[in-house]
């Protein structure tokens, strides 16, 4: 009784193809409307309080453009890229070699990132506390900077399994889909980067 | 029963049952351990019906408080973190898990698969969900640290800034708060990514999403509603606990954030909120009526249109519950005609429920009983939400006993009826066995004349001036039968839902064998057997309308001819 399964009369379906969406890449994306849907507020708090700091130090006075981090971590998109393809065309050694760069451009970023915030805090006085601007310019890069954080420790794990030779063509659905997160963590950037340090200043 | 009038060859599993019975210790580990979708479902459902009992129990606390002018029953400050506690309990720790416990159990097998697309995911977010619940109540004894007595967060379940900076909620009972929601969130969140995942990427050959049931249809819609509703909040919790640690100044006016702001926020979770916990309703609606009514539904495409518009809608209307804030006029407008607009396609979902009743061969059966009720309440519900939307009504009975009753129509009137209506649907299917019709009758009397003597006359005594949250009032305002009449009310809706609870057990054990078609419904779970084996099918069904199993018991009328 409790094994029985009685299934519907399966009229035949002639020549129907079934196709259905990967359910990684379904996921991936709903993963990235949700978390955009929290850039969204915060990148919404920080417009709404530019120029709302009752005192100093203003994003005029402190904030540099982060030339070197945006070139590493926007170009890293276009390497993963390649890194993929190496990957759909079965080059695992040269889907190892572009995997490690895009991982190296990611921690460059972050390094990058942190020298910022050190001169910020160290020697010009702003922490999260300090004042509005503080705070929403912490918590914003903060956020975005965590996703990268997240999105290396994927990298790593990804690249601890190529040099293993573990990671084979059939992999290649999985990979595309650890590299849309990539992407998005790419494109918050330019965002982040277009409401910080360009509209922000 | 049904899988002697249709035995068909090869689709059983005719291995011999384990002979060995385990220990219980051996089942405690297969609960805690388990990634199967129903054996989660059922964890969510069993969730949700504690926090419906813990949050009911402090609905009744509140009510006796209030049920006499000058009342001393509880101090002011517990009555502020019952009220607080009660709010965010029925939101997030009843009915998200009541949501996802039937999304859980039923979409897989409605859709014919074998399990949810992320089956571990899936166990993580139920985990998270309710380490989230027991971390909001271990406030009581924790929240202000180890030492000293506990306190509850006592800010409203809205939390409006500046009462929750540390100047003014010392203490963590805010921080218990904010932190227990974003875990909650994040659970939520994986739940809502799986459930997408699996209506599209995992239904049965055949089963396009237009031959999808409606039930299905409306968990992928508020689960998509859900990825953009539920991160706003943790954003915003995330800013909120920025503040309160490390000194941040996102809320804080003094030095130039603003209090506004987080209303803002708040409400752009909040609103289309009310619309995720009202969606699993319309679901169980949309299977119920139909069954009952033994027709299908009337208007599919226009159900499936109404519901995705529903939730487009319900994004851009948060701000009606900030008319007195002091918006612009044109914001006000816009607010006050997107709110009415959801109208439209609520009354689309209305008319379509009562064209598939109209005409039908209905059968009151207890799930029937309840979701006709969800009807008529959903009905009154949503036009004193219309009263409400008008700026210059809603300054007058902003924060009254009006709105409360507004609400509590569209959550308990509508949601909690349409919930049990679900429960007494499914229940074989998840049992094996009928719940009692008898006491099914008793409960469903005892809640409607319950819910209507508190809920009716709450609309009267919020006209007449009565604010939100007081802890108490004067003798001579005029208020006191009628609060005392909400609270008896109360008390019959309290009996009711300890009948049901009792029906559940009861029945688990005493109930009728149900067989694994008792509704002689027309879903593929019914297909199935009660309860449905871990596998749900042994082979792949294969569908060619909206109405499988009609088709499976009509071969010589097949559905798939009118389609």
């Amino acid at each position: 009784m409790s094994a029985t399964s009685l299934i519907p009369n399966a009229a035949a379906l002639p020549g129907e193809e079934w196709r259905l969406p990967s359910r990684g890449r379904v996921a991936m994306f709903c993963l990235i409307i949700g978390e955009s849907a929290i850039f969204t507020i915060f990148v919404v708090a920080y417009i709404f309080y530019i120029g709302k700091s009752l005192y100093g130090p203003t994003p005029q006075q402190v904030l540099e453009i982060p030339v070197f981090g945006t070139i590493c971590l926007l170009s890293s998109s276009f390497v993963i890229w390649l890194a993929e393809r190496a990957l759909e065309r079965n080059k695992i050694k040269l889907f190892g070699a572009f995997w490690a760069l895009t991982l190296a451009l990611g921690v460059f970023f972050l390094v990058d990132t942190g020298f910022e915030w050190h001169t910020l805090i160290y020697e010009k006085g702003l922490t999260i506390s300090t004042n509005l601007f503080g705070t929403t310019f912490y918590s914003l890069v903060g956020l975005h900077a965590t996703h990268v954080l997240f999105g290396i420790v994927g990298l790593t794990t990804v690249l601890i399994f190529t040099l293993l030779g573990k990671v084979r063509e059939e992999h290649c659905e999985r990979i595309q889909v650890l590299a849309l997160y990539w992407h998005f963590v790419d494109a918050v950037w330019v965002v982040v980067f277009t409401v910080v340090y360009i509209l922000g200043r | 029963m049904a899988d002697q009038t249709f035995p068909i060859g090869g689709t059983l599993d005719l291995t011999p049952p384990r002979v060995a019975k385990e220990t219980f210790l051996e089942w405690i580990h297969g609960w805690v351990t388990t990634v199967d979708h129903k054996r989660l479902g059922i964890l969510y459902l069993l969730y949700a019906i504690l926090f419906l009992l813990v949050g009911g129990a402090e609905a009744i606390a509140i009510r006796i408080q209030l049920a006499f002018p000058d009342n001393h029953f509880l101090a002011p400050d517990t009555f502020n973190r019952l009220f607080t506690m009660h709010g965010t309990t029925m939101v997030f720790l009843m009915g998200m898990p009541f949501l996802f416990g039937f999304a859980n159990y039923i979409v897989p097998l409605q859709i014919g698969a074998r399990d949810m697309a992320f089956p571990r995911l899936n166990a993580l977010s139920f985990w998270l969900t309710a380490f989230g619940g027991a971390m909001l109540y271990y406030s009581f004894i924790g929240g202000s640290g180890l030492y000293g007595v506990g306190n509850a967060p006592d800010v409203t379940w809205w939390a409006y800034a500046p009462l929750t900076s540390k100047a003014f909620s010392p203490g963590h009972g805010v921080d218990y708060w904010a932190l227990s929601l974003i875990i909650a969130g994040i659970g939520t969140l994986g739940g809502a990514i799986n459930i997408i995942a699996t209506v599209l990427s995992m239904r049965c050959k055949g089963m396009t999403l237009l031959r999808m049931p409606l039930f299905a249809w409306l968990m992928l819609v508020v689960s998509g509603l859900l990825l953009i509703t539920i991160t706003p909040l943790t954003a915003a919790q995330v800013m909120l606990t920025i503040d309160r640690y490390l000194g941040g100044h996102f809320f804080d006016t003094q030095a130039g954030g603003s209090a506004v702001v987080w209303m803002h926020f708040f409400w752009i979770f909040g609103h289309p909120e009310v619309y995720v916990l009202v969606f699993p309703a319309f679901a169980i609606a949309n299977e119920v009526i139909p069954v009952f009514s033994r027709k299908p539904i009337f208007g599919y495409p226009a159900m499936v249109a109404a519901s995705v518009g529903i939730a487009f809608i319900s994004l851009g209307v948060w701000a009606h519950h900030m008319f007195t804030v002091g918006m612009t006029s044109v914001d006000n407008t816009f607010f006050v005609l997107s709110t009415e607009l959801v109208g439209v396609p609520t009354g689309i979902k209305i008319f379509n429920w009562l064209a598939t009743m109209w005409g039908g061969k209905i059968r009151f059966k207890v799930p029937m009983l309840f979701l006709t009720g969800f009807l008529f309440q959903f009905l009154i519900a949503g036009l004193t939400g219309i009263i409400l939307s008008i700026a210059p009504f809603d300054w007058q009975l902003h924060n009254s006993y009006f709105v409360i009753a507004h609400f509590h129509y569209m959550l308990v009137g509508s949601i909690v009826f349409a919930i049990f209506g679900g429960f007494y649907y499914w229940y074989p299917k998840f049992s094996g066995r009928m719940m009692s019709e008898k006491l099914g009758k008793w409960h469903f009397w005892l809640m409607l004349i319950g819910f209507h003597v508190t809920f009716d006359t709450m609309h009267f005594v919020g006209l007449m001036g009565m604010p939100r949250s007081i802890y108490t009032y004067e003798a001579d305002r005029g208020w006191a039968h009628l609060n005392t009449i909400i609270s008896i009310g109360g008390f019959v809706q309290a009996i009711a839902v300890l009948i049901f609870g009792f029906n559940l057990v009861w029945s688990y054990y005493k109930g009728k064998e149900a067989g694994n078609d008792p509704w002689d419904a027309w879903t593929l779970e019914w297909s199935t057997s009660s309860p449905p084996p871990v596998y749900n099918y042994a082979v792949e069904p294969e569908v060619r309308s909206r109405r499988p199993l009609w088709d499976l018991k009509h071969p010589e009328d097949p559905d798939w001819n009118y389609e």
